[in-house]
């Protein structure tokens, strides 16, 4: 024993000191360490998510800057998600705008404004079934538009339809129904883009006036309101009889889809069952959603729109990551000397990782609400500009909040790794 | 028992032909209550030594045991816990700079979940007053001179009732009269507590803090004398 000890006795040390009892029992008095009871959730989340915010706060302009970047990521993601739902909306605004429940389309169609043609004698023959009430061929095609303004032309979608027999339903169709029976009569959706000349505001000054389509000078009779998609920018309604009189190299007995109201209280999918039975395989027998969903299908898989848009998200994601992590990497890399006086007194790892993971949730939390905020104006923006239908939805809203949520805990997730660099041995 | 009891330690850094050991069969101990002074030139292993007693690094050969608990063998974990049972000082003070003085003696308390958020607080501010800042407690540590810091890092050392304060020269970044005068303030504080300390100095102005001085050279204590 190299080391000459004076028992360092003390009035209140309870037990006698000395090294010549080094295999004494237990003493009692000896400090023990407080055992630590299991912690709360309390003390498990909310303790490190008050030092992740007390540090976050310290340091206003990067914390900031933090904000910023993740309120870019959610902003993008909104833009993307909003542009690629608004996309399907409208793309399928027509289609769902029809108000019957089983559609007639020949199955080679892959979209709505490229039909394959059916022919129209199946709408005939469906009537034969006793639910089936009506039967209305749909006709669509796409013409060109003269500006009545400029003069400049534009393709625009041409609907043909029986117009009075409530197979469609389109906000203003039911006030001019009648007027459209008027030969070379059509009726223009207002919602339809800017380029095809302010038609709402002439039709008000004038009342029915002469427009060019195709080759044809046709009355303009009346305004319906339908929107513009990504595969027509506007649209024009039409009877059945005037569509095939402007479109003349169309076979009369062929049409483009038919759209089959049933009786009150007819049961939908025994119907269809039916219709399928009694039809040849020429025709493909669809309900409403199905139909609605058929052209969704066409935007999402074969055209790159949906891709473009997914990974636009994608990137704007990998861009707010990359920020969060500078931030966090910087934060604790900064703070190493603390971060390892923390381990030094007792501090688990778990522990910290929950700091910096608190740190992470709470930048989530802290850019998404002033992006969603701002998103909320922005779609209003471009919902004007576009005349697309973009709306701020619970789901959407929902979806970017896990998004952002989950790319803030992979960027706390990376930026733990610098943790281990705060070794507590070093700090002697 | 006491709380330090050293055995046969001997600790090397580096691997293979790079082997340098800093600590050879180093015997010691600390009984309760005791406040011993560690002194010695640098690269003598003092702080390695501490560290290791402080469970700050992983054993390699010999025999350590801190409050009652073999650290030869001892995982991360175990390790972890008996760190909440050490106070520990350090050269700097290292105090969280975005925390006043008063939460940053309270961190040490926020380990365990059993006491309230006032009690914490309470305990910090008492902790603060018996060291001689009362109305300092709201401020942070850059508005604090370098003694009060160092005195909120013994505040913080001190607060949970630790069995055992190690420091690492606590005074060498201080002026001779605040050095002086945390040294003393750390020891009557630990006195008064029955705290034993053992203390990394160089200070020779703060040796008769000590009721022992033990001198290590070359990674072997060389001479212990009652001070």
């Amino acid at each position: 024993m190299n080391v000459i000890a004076r028992p360092g006795l003390l009035p209140w040390a309870p037990e006698k000191t000395g090294e010549g009892s080094p295999a004494a029992g237990p003493a009692p008095a000896l400090p023990v360490p407080p055992v630590p009871r299991g912690p709360g959730a309390i003390a498990t989340f909310l303790l490190p998510a008050r030092l992740a915010w007390r540090q976050l706060r310290a340091e206003r302009a990067r914390l900031l800057s933090a904000i910023m970047g993740v309120m870019f990521a959610a902003v993008l993601v909104f833009m993307q998600l909003g542009f690629r739902s608004a996309l399907f909306d409208s793309a399928t605004r027509l289609l769902a705008a029809m108000e019957a429940e089983l559609f007639l389309m020949n199955p080679l169609t892959t979209v709505s404004f490229r039909p394959e043609a059916l022919p129209r004698i199946r709408a005939h023959q469906a009537l034969a079934l006793p639910e089936v009430a009506q039967a209305v061929p749909v006709y669509l095609t796409q013409a060109t538009w003269r500006n009545p303004e400029d003069g400049s032309r534009r393709m625009i979608q041409m609907i043909g339809f029986d117009v009075e027999a409530g197979a469609m339903h389109f906000e203003g169709l039911d006030a001019i129904a009648p007027a459209l029976r008027r030969i070379d009569a059509v009726g223009f959706d207002t919602r339809s883009r800017p380029e095809f000349g302010d038609v709402a505001r002439l039709f008000a000054e004038r009342g029915p006036f002469e427009v060019q389509v195709g080759n044809r000078m046709v009355e303009l009779a009346g305004l319906v309101s339908i929107g513009p998609s990504f595969g027509a920018d506007g649209n024009l309604v039409m009877s059945e009889v005037n569509f095939r009189r402007m479109v003349r190299e169309r076979q009369p007995s062929n049409t483009d889809l038919v759209a089959i109201r049933l009786r009150p209280g007819a049961d939908i999918a025994a119907a269809q069952r039916r219709l399928r039975e009694i039809l040849p395989p020429d025709v493909v027998v669809l309900t409403h959603a199905e139909l609605v969903a058929h052209e969704r299908r066409y935007w999402e898989t074969a055209t790159p729109i949906g891709f473009i848009f997914g990974f636009g998200s994608i990137m704007g994601l990998i861009v707010g990551m990359v920020i969060v992590y500078q931030i966090l990497f910087s934060d604790i890399a900064n703070h190493l000397r603390e971060y390892a006086t923390l381990k030094a007194i007792g501090y688990s790892d778990g522990y910290l990782a929950r700091v910096v993971m608190a740190a992470a949730l709470i930048l989530a939390v802290l850019g998404f609400l002033p992006g969603a905020a701002l998103c909320t104006w922005l779609y209003d923006v471009v919902a004007g500009a576009t005349f697309l239908p973009l709306a701020m939805t619970v789901e959407r809203t929902a979806t970017v909040f896990a998004l952002i949520f989950g790319m803030c805990a992979a960027a706390g997730l990376l930026a733990m790794r610098k943790l281990r660099d705060a070794s507590p041995a070093d700090m002697f | 028992m006491d709380p330090i009891r050293i055995a046969g330690l001997t600790f090397a850094y580096g691997e293979g032909e790079l082997r340098r050991p800093v600590l050879r069969d180093i015997a010691l101990q600390v009984h309760a209550g005791e406040v011993v002074l560690l002194t010695g030139p640098s690269g003598s292993g003092k702080t390695t030594l501490l560290t290791l007693i402080g469970a700050l690094r992983a054993m390699q050969e010999g025999s350590c045991q801190v409050l009652g608990r073999e650290l030869m063998g001892a995982n991360e974990r175990e390790r972890v816990r008996l760190r909440r049972s050490i106070g520990f000082i350090f050269q700097n003070h290292n105090l969280l700079g975005f925390l006043t003085a008063r939460q940053n003696v309270a961190m040490a308390l926020e380990i365990d979940a059993a006491i309230s958020e006032r009690e914490r607080l309470e305990r910090a501010g008492a902790m603060l007053a018996a060291v001689g800042l009362s109305g300092q407690e709201d401020k942070l540590p850059a508005k604090l001179s370098g003694g009060q810091r160092q005195r909120v890092a013994i505040a913080r050392a001190l607060v949970a009732g630790p069995g055992l304060v190690l420091a690492d020269e606590p005074t060498a970044a201080l002026d001779k009269v605040s050095g002086g005068e945390v040294a003393h303030l750390l020891r009557d504080m630990a006195k008064s507590r029955g705290t034993p300390i053992l203390m990394v100095t160089h200070d020779p102005r703060i040796l008769d803090i000590a009721d022992r001085v033990v001198a290590m050279e070359d990674g072997r204590i060389v001479e212990a004398a009652a001070a």
